[in-house]
């Protein structure tokens, strides 16, 4: 027993010694944004990533790519077919070569993925003074803090504190890295108009928009959860069975 | 009998022709069945079988997810993306892998942590702990690359900075380095030859797992006591006695597994590898994965290139000396008071090494993981050399039947069960 105490500090501190080491700190702690997903049994509050769509459909995806995405992922967020079809058709994707030869546009199917704002990096950092705008694919996988980074850099923009210059064509933000971002801020509160009444603050936007990002990112994490209860709740009644069967088989031996 | 036919044992006549011509069903039997084990692990011996268990879990999901990945430069970033999306489990398959290579050092240190405390590297089980060590190499080796495969900005970075380690070597530094690119920079073809030995380098591991293991049914198995068992009434048959204990330990470690994959998949992992490569853009700090971060620590305590490098190769390669290293003729700490306390330290600067590799290189982190790298060697170098001659270790236990069941042992053969000869496991 005292063996298996040592062990689990061990197997403990080995899983914390890359939690310990990863500690940079930027100073002050990223506030929570308190999703429907966090937590161990989260998940995701549907209007709010179909509101988050529509932030990153109308602000979001004119500088900002998503292209691991289809137009058929969204069905997962509660949308209809035909409301899919209807956004896929809105676009005009490049296509070909035909028969003839020639490359064409058509309208979108809800096979394809997300168009891209730009033809290439290239074009888009041109457009973008240099900087590159990121693809928001897996965003909150690819930043330190995930949903409540976004969240929190969206609505960190202010005027820069006392004695900080902020350099020509960035703007400063509380909780970029360096506090310099290239990106303007994106939102203004009444930015998009709610089909469903919600108000349109900057930090409703902002909310939605990173709960529609991590489903994005991670469009497997319910399934994932629940499938871990189930499969923790099995292995937990199997160690009971096979200690149970250990101490019977040993009874004798020790 | 016909001549030249094996003498099986078993009766069931299918069974008993393929052994008679081929006799597998006896060898596990003797291997795995009637196979004596001393009768006094405790739990810390689950860990040999857990490493078997990881080992066939990689394999698995990693034939697996080969089929949907795709090597390339342009496409492996998106491929990844694609088997966690599309691929009907694909994120299962991948997580599991993932977190599996660090649920396989988990096991993998805590299995060397158990020999090196219990003295299971000693005679006569030298050759046995120096497989293990190449095991440990080749797993080193696979986690590296395979880490490299999705190609994100960790991969890439990770892998400049730890194939430019090799242009520290004198002379032919530079050419070792083109070759291991198969350019002047990580690359496609990089990529494409890590690819294939992430996929030789486990069916490696598993052919030296053999021999570990061919080695270890010549020596048996050491134990807590570190005493040498004495005759039946030491040893247990190993089935049904480690089968069933193994058991409990393979559940106990899938649940462990399990929290990991269902619900902090990317817990160990760094962010930066979810951003995709990009030969343009250094990350702000490069960091291994947390299995490598004592190595790294130590390579960067050093302010010399070829120093750090040679240090970091020579923390893992006193590894294979060990056996001669360690003076002293008793085997278990338990009976070593002073070098058990020593090896205690010795595991808690472990740690701290672990801890200083994650942190960027200035002080006072530099400093520490000095110190840490000079304790780390000590130990080998000095304290085991010297303690196996001035420590006075406390009196050994007679037998392990008597340390484990006290007078019961001395009362004739009463209800123990057991000893190796006695009746082989019931045929299926």
């Amino acid at each position: 027993m005292r063996l298996l105490k040592a062990f689990a500090l061990a197997t403990t501190l080995l899983v914390a010694g890359p939690a310990l080491a990863a500690d940079e700190g930027h100073g002050t702690e990223l506030p929570s944004g308190n999703f429907s997903f966090d937590g161990v049994f989260g998940t995701f509050d549907r209007a709010s990533a179909q509101r988050g769509f529509q932030v990153y459909k109308e602000v979001c995806s004119n500088c900002h790519s998503m292209r691991l995405m289809s137009y058929r992922n969204l069905l997962d967020i509660g949308l209809s077919e035909a409301q899919v079809r209807d956004i896929a058709a809105t676009v005009q994707i490049p296509d070909g070569p035909n028969d003839e030869g020639a490359m064409f546009e058509r309208a979108g199917r809800v096979s394809d993925h997300f168009r891209r704002p730009f033809a290439n990096d290239q074009a888009a950092r041109s457009a973008n003074g240099g900087a590159l705008p990121p693809d928001l694919s897996v965003i909150t996988k690819a930043r330190e803090g995930g949903a409540d980074y976004v969240h929190a850099l969206l609505t960190g923009y202010s005027d820069p504190p006392a004695g900080v210059t902020i350099m020509e064509g960035l703007h400063y933000n509380r909780w970029f890295p360096g506090h310099q971002i290239a990106m303007a801020p994106p939102l203004s509160d009444g930015q998009v108009q709610y089909t469903d009444g919600t108000a349109t603050s900057v930090d409703q936007m902002a909310h939605d928009v990173a709960t529609f990002l991590t489903w994005a990112a991670e469009p497997e994490l319910e399934v994932r959860r629940a499938m871990g209860v189930k499969i923790l709740i099995f292995l937990a009644i199997l160690a009971g069975l096979a200690y149970a069967t250990k101490r019977k088989v040993w009874a004798n031996a020790h | 009998m016909a001549s030249g036919l094996h003498d099986s044992q078993f009766t069931n006549p299918v069974i008993r022709w393929i052994d008679q011509r081929m006799p597998v069903f006896t060898m596990v039997q003797k291997e795995y069945g009637t196979f004596p084990t001393p009768r006094n692990f405790n739990y810390l011996w689950n860990f040999g079988a857990l490493a078997m268990v990881n080992l066939v879990i990689m394999i698995v999901t990693g034939v697996v997810l080969a089929m949907n990945y795709t090597p390339h430069v342009t496409m492996a970033f998106d491929s990844v993306e694609r088997i966690m999306r599309d691929v009907h489990f694909g994120w299962l398959l991948r997580y599991a892998h993932a977190n599996g290579a660090s649920m396989f050092f988990m096991v993998v240190y805590v299995h060397i942590w158990r020999g090196m405390y219990y003295g299971s590297f000693k005679a006569p089980r030298e050759l046995l702990w120096m497989l293990g060590v190449v095991i440990f190499l080749l797993m080193m080796a696979t986690a590296f690359m395979g880490y490299v495969l999705p190609w994100g900005q960790m991969s890439f970075w990770g892998a400049t900075v730890i194939t430019n380690l090799f242009s520290a070597i004198p002379l032919v530094g530079n050419t070792i380095v083109t070759f291991l690119w198969g350019g002047f920079s990580v690359d496609n073809p990089t990529l494409n030859r890590f690819f294939s030995l992430h996929y030789l380098l486990p069916f490696m591991i598993v052919g030296v797992v053999f021999l570990h293991i061919a080695a270890l049914h010549i020596t048996g198995s050491n134990n807590p006591l570190g005493i040498e068992p004495n005759g039946p009434q030491d040893t247990l048959p190993f089935h049904p006695y480690y089968t069933i204990k193994d058991s409990v330990g393979i559940v106990v470690y899938l649940m462990v597994f399990a929290v990991l994959v269902f619900f902090i998949p990317n817990y160990l992992g760094h962010a930066d590898n979810y951003i995709p490569a990009n030969p343009m853009a250094t990350p702000t700090h490069i960091v291994p994965e947390w299995y490598f971060l004592p190595y790294y620590a130590i390579l960067r305590a050093v302010p010399n290139k070829l120093g750090g490098v040679a240090l970091m190769g020579g923390s893992i390669l006193v590894l294979f000396v060990l056996p001669w290293l360690d003076t002293s003729k008793v085997r278990s700490m338990r009976f070593r008071p002073i070098t058990r306390v020593l090896f205690f330290l010795w595991t808690i600067n472990f740690f701290v090494l672990l801890s200083m590799g994650g942190k960027p290189a200035e002080q006072p982190y530099v400093l520490i993981s000095q110190i840490c790298t000079v304790i780390y060697f000590a130990y080998f170098l000095v304290v085991l050399p010297l303690m196996g001659r001035l420590e006075r270790p406390l009196p050994l236990p007679e037998s392990i039947a008597i340390a484990v069941l006290g007078k019961r042992a001395t009362l004739g053969a009463g209800p123990i069960p057991g000893g190796a000869t006695a009746k082989p496991m019931e045929k299926a």
